[in-house]
């Protein structure tokens, strides 16, 4: 048992590391991205400045101070 | 443009993953004995070629869309976990990371370690170099797997590249033989972060179902827009810190 919950906290380092809000984060990105895109409207532009937005969060949450403006 | 990127960025995460195996490798070697080491490092590489044959194959079979949704999704995850520490690193927030440090940590530890032998090798030798290389080599060959699958024939250029930054990182540890401090370690992750959240903005977006305007003209936009953000968030981090917010 100890060895599956080592090999699943491996994984979750691995692939969400220490901010579970960023893997969730781009989780949401992409859906929506391809919740637009399927209604054949231009959805290239709302994967960069989620990423820069959630790049700042990530860097508030770190730092406990003011998301850089 | 964006096959040099391609490369570049194989190239460079790859190289960052190696220099914290070679790290270890050469902390247990040096102090205990390059015999078992070695063997350590010969047994993950086999470990490892065994793996990916197995796995690597089954990624084709994926639908090429869902394919880029899933590696655009994890180069996201992955570069901006990068970006974000060195970013905190460069504006001095957090330490910058000290190979030499975790070398004289390895040290310690293995001189501590007792002499244990199973099968005419020192076993603490064999698994700590082992462990290190294989699950560091494990992250190499991710990288490969997901910056190639996008494109076809693309495998060649990002295992060259990996296989490019073995030879560098190698004979760079040959020749220094010890902690690997001169390599600027933040440097690297903040390109690779950049790099990697390019990539994976461009493919996680083309599998959501997007057309880039310039097609692949948008990577070196992204790239640029990244950097010029990161930098600034640095600098924002830096004056921050010097000046105390009050809450």
């Amino acid at each position: 048992m100890s060895r599956i919950a080592a090999f699943g906290r491996f994984w979750w380092d691995f692939v969400v590391g220490d901010d579970w809000i960023v893997a969730a984060g781009i989780v949401l990105a992409l859906a929506l991205t391809a919740l637009i895109a399927d209604d054949d409207v231009d959805a290239w532009w709302i994967l960069p400045p989620a990423v820069v937005g959630l790049l700042a969060l990530s860097l508030r949450r770190a730092t406990g101070r003011r998301a850089p403006r | 443009m964006s096959v040099a990127l391609l490369f570049l960025a194989a190239f460079l995460a790859s190289a960052v993953e190696m220099v914290e195996a070679l790290t270890i490798v050469l902390a247990v070697g040096i102090t205990r004995g390059w015999r078992s080491t070695l063997i350590g490092v010969a047994a993950a590489a086999l470990a490892l070629a065994v793996i990916v044959a197995a796995l690597g194959p089954a990624l084709t079979l994926v639908p090429i869309d869902a394919l880029r949704l899933v590696v655009g999704g994890l180069l996201l995850a992955f570069g901006l976990q990068w970006l974000r520490k060195a970013i905190l690193r460069a504006s001095g927030y957090v330490p910058l990371h000290d190979e030499a440090g975790i070398y004289e940590r390895e040290r310690a530890d293995a001189e501590r370690a007792g002499d244990e032998r199973r099968a005419g090798l020192d076993w603490y030798s064999f698994t700590l170099s082992f462990k290190g290389v294989l699950l560091e080599g494990l992250e190499v060959a991710f990288i490969v797997i997901t910056f190639a699958a996008d494109k076809g024939g693309s495998v060649a250029i990002s295992a060259s590249a990996a296989a490019a930054a073995l030879v560098v990182v190698a004979v760079t540890g040959v020749l220094v033989r010890g902690p690997l401090s001169r390599v600027p370690e933040n440097l690297l992750k903040f390109s690779v972060g950049l790099l990697l959240i390019t990539f994976g903005t461009f493919w996680g977006a083309e599998g959501a179902g997007v057309s880039w305007p310039g097609d692949d003209a948008a990577l070196p936009v992204l790239l640029g827009a990244y950097a010029l953000v990161s930098f600034g968030f640095v600098q924002l981090l830096r004056r921050e810190r010097l000046v105390p917010v009050k809450t």
